[in-house]
């Protein structure tokens, strides 16, 4: 079962807890003075932009606003992935794997975002950050299907570099933000108090409550 | 990128005759420490299953240690957030080059780069052997006998297990008898307990799975709390990782320990033996003289660190007359079945691996593939689940807002997989060098086709258990898990790199003692494997001793 090959289904996502948010346990016995100061970086000190030129970094926000749209979010209220994905590269952190045949994560990425756009250019005649929603989703599909065009990939596997590095980085930091914990019902920091009741269909008054069930995914069988 | 919560990578923190208390926030023990211009009686080079627990017995037994790791000297309480993102401080990084058909991913995967090793991050999933698999070339036809008797083993694994207070059942339902663990089992996650029921259906055992964490309190720590952040190290301290248990029994039995000092050649003298190490700590190279030197950096850093120390009288390699310094290198299959439950599963509750199910490696009949596999229950944090989700169906947009909005529905069942030991799956030196100056390792991996029967045989075993626990909507994700061999032991100094006690065949003061010396991988997670022959390979040690036979 691949979800690639299935017509995409763009009806919004909508959290089954919604008067659920983690960050109400900041004070609790569920947050360490660890925590806290981790994400008091987190929630407080966006990266600014280093490592990409402007252009390139509109066109980072673009795919990123594609593969995680967050419609219900002002601009304030959004997580920011892009900006950890240019700290992340102007820091050179990486996942150590470099696979065979891959350049540098700096230099994947720089070839892999070129590569967007010149496929935009050669389907539809303007950049990818121009394109509508439905053409981004298509033109991200045909790369992880591998319908690329290889002259304008410079030797980077298009379908592991957007699975592999663009996929994975991104959810890395966007299901790393309280935001997101909310949504989904996890039950997010939990050290000291851990938790009491493991059953199932059984939580702790301090985890989240299900109010509607998750919406199905055309994707899944 | 630095660390918002502790400065423990940034500074070293065992030194001026002090090291951290991990038990403390804050606080500190008394570190003797050894001069450099001294040879120390063993270097040991890493601080994981392998070198910690060598430098406790060692130490213990009145030697002189100096124990060395590239990582950091954390105290859990006080510098472990409950945040994915903060606790990759925990895996090595550093980049290595991976290829083959199958290239192996590193780093959070198999990796630690800490002081107590990868055990800060394992899930703490504490399962003996199968003893056949120690004579497996002799009885079951394939890969390699070890140079041990199982019966052996057996009595170490009880050590082991006391040592670490393993929390499992009263009797274990595979294999022969063991006595009850030394921890009473832990209570069953709703997300053990789905792969009770489908075991339960299908009519095979299943068991709570032996675990390294506390079910009662031990010293200054209080049970496990349930938190579920195992994999990316306890902040509470039940976890009983080398870091709250033989790194501590090390240093107070006067072994030093060197945080943050990576070793990047070991020195040999005219005569070829080794004469200490070259590591990097503090800005600046320097160097450690010793009587002998153990190895003891897992499957990668092991024959990286050996390969490295090339000179004229070892010109391939240290211990590698045989050639196979880096060769055999084996992970374990870890595909994985996922499905969505009526019920709220929640599994981020509890350690993540509280059932297992044992039966393809007790049972031969029925199989297509040698070696055997155990599964077990699952219980991936949000963004481990998610890089998972990503990588193997490449799901993205609001549609993977929305599968991940099932997250607490979700259940799942997880193989470890033996694979085989293929001279081709190795680890060498590329002609890349990383910020020190040091070769960047390259490995290479490929299953062969017995690896990819066990696989599709795992997988079809787990979705129809899976099913059969109440679950829809099955889908696959594909991994590995582990790291074992790269310097096999043996009997025969043509076809291994070590003999039993983990000596070199080559040099007399050289030993390997960690994963890297697995001649085969078995089909369960290899810790405490490798720390019970850890505890064997230092009885001989110190018996050795005992009778003038170490320099």
């Amino acid at each position: 079962m691949t979800a690639g090959n299935e017509t995409p289904d763009e009806s919004p996502f909508v959290t089954p807890y919604p008067h659920y948010d983690v960050l109400q346990k900041w004070d609790s016995p569920s947050f360490n003075d660890a925590t806290r100061r981790a994400l008091t970086q987190r929630l407080t000190e966006v990266p600014r932009r280093r490592f990409f030129d402007a252009e390139r970094y509109t066109r980072l926000r673009a795919v990123v606003d594609c593969v995680l749209p967050q419609p219900e979010r002002s601009e304030a209220e959004r997580i920011p992935v892009e900006a950890w994905i240019d700290a992340q590269l102007e820091a050179n952190q990486g996942s150590g794997t470099r696979y065979v045949g891959t350049p540098t994560q700096r230099e994947a990425w720089r070839r892999g975002l070129d590569a967007l756009e010149a496929e935009a250019h050669a389907r539809h005649g303007s950049g990818f950050a121009d394109l509508s929603p439905e053409q981004q989703t298509a033109l991200l599909k045909a790369v992880d299907n591998g319908a690329v065009d290889q002259a304008h990939w410079q030797g980077v596997h298009a379908q592991r570099f957007f699975r592999e590095i663009l996929l994975k980085d991104a959810v890395k930091i966007y299901y790393a933000h309280p935001a997101a914990w909310s949504e989904m019902g996890f039950g997010g920091p939990a050290a000291p108090r851990g938790y009491v009741r493991l059953g199932p269909d059984d939580r702790d008054p301090w985890e989240a409550a299900e109010e509607r069930p998750p919406q199905p995914v055309r994707g899944l069988p | 990128m630095s660390s918002a919560v502790s400065d423990a990578q940034e500074r070293v923190r065992a030194t001026g005759g002090r090291a951290p208390d991990v038990f403390r926030p804050g606080a500190w023990v008394p570190m003797r420490e050894h001069p450099e211009s001294e040879p120390v009686d063993f270097a040991i080079v890493g601080t994981g299953c392998g070198g910690s627990v060598l430098a406790a017995r060692l130490a213990e037994a009145g030697h002189s240690v100096v124990a060395f790791d590239a990582g950091a000297f954390y105290r859990p309480l006080e510098d472990f957030a409950s945040d994915e993102r903060e606790q990759e401080k925990l895996y090595w990084l550093d980049e290595r080059i991976s290829g083959g058909d199958d290239p192996i991913e590193l780093g959070s995967n198999n990796s630690g780069k800490a002081v107590g090793g990868s055990t800060v991050h394992f899930q703490m999933v504490a399962l003996r052997f199968r003893p056949e698999w120690f004579k497996s070339r002799s009885l079951l036809g394939y890969g390699h006998d070890w140079p041990v008797d199982w019966r052996e083993m057996w009595d170490y694994y009880a050590k082991a297990e006391a040592a670490m207070r393993i929390a499992g059942p009263i009797a274990y339902p595979w294999g022969p008898r063991r006595g009850s663990y030394p921890y009473r089992e832990h209570e069953l996650s709703a997300s053990a307990l789905v792969l009770a029921k489908g075991a339960e259906a299908l009519g095979v055992k299943w068991s709570p799975t032996p675990t390294a964490t506390l079910s009662a309190p031990h010293g200054a720590a209080h049970p496990c709390v349930y938190r579920g952040f195992c994999k990316i190290g306890c902040a509470t301290n039940a976890k009983q990782s080398m870091l709250v248990t033989f790194v501590p029994r090390a240093l107070k039995a006067g072994a030093e320990i060197r945080d943050l000092a990576m070793v990047g050649r070991i020195e040999t003298g005219a005569d070829g033996r080794a004469t200490g190490v070259h590591y990097h700590r503090q800005g600046a190279w320097r160097f450690q003289k010793a009587k002998n030197v153990v190895v003891a950096g897992y499957s990668i850093e092991t024959p990286r660190l050996l390969l490295n120390s090339a000179c004229p009288q070892h010109p391939e390699g240290l211990a590698n007359s045989s050639g196979l310094v880096g060769k055999n290198l084996m992970v374990h299959v870890n595909d994985a079945v996922w499905g969505i439950m009526e019920e709220e599963i929640r599994w981020y509750k509890g350690p993540p691996s509280l059932a297992v199910c044992e039966h393809w490696n007790y049972t031969d009949e029925g199989k297509d593939f040698d070696g055997g596999y155990a599964f077990m229950s699952q219980g991936p944090l949000p963004t481990d689940f998610a890089t998972s989700l990503v990588s193997n169906e490449g799901v993205f947009g609001h549609e993977l807002r929305k599968w991940m909005g099932h997250y607490n529905h979700m259940a799942g069942l997880k193989v470890v997989g033996e694979t085989m030991p293929q001279e081709s799956n190795r680890v060498e030196l590329s002609d890349e060098t990383d910020a020190l100056g040091l070769p960047i390792p390259k490995v290479t991996f490929s299953y062969c086709d017995n690896d990819r029967r066990l696989a599709r045989h795992a997988e079809n075993f787990q979705s129809e258990m899976l099913r059969a626990a109440g679950a829809r909507s099955l889908y696959r994700t594909k991994s590995t898990a582990h790291l074992m061999g790269g310097c096999r032991m043996g009997d025969d100094p043509a076809e291994s790199v070590v003999d039993a006690s983990g000596r070199s065949w080559d040099i007399d003061n050289l030993f390997v003692c960690d994963g890297s010396l697995f001649p085969t991988a078995g089909g369960v997670n290899p810790s405490m494997t490798i720390v019970a022959n850890t505890l064997r390979i230092a009885d001989r040690i110190i018996a050795m001793g005992r009778r003038g036979e170490i320099g």
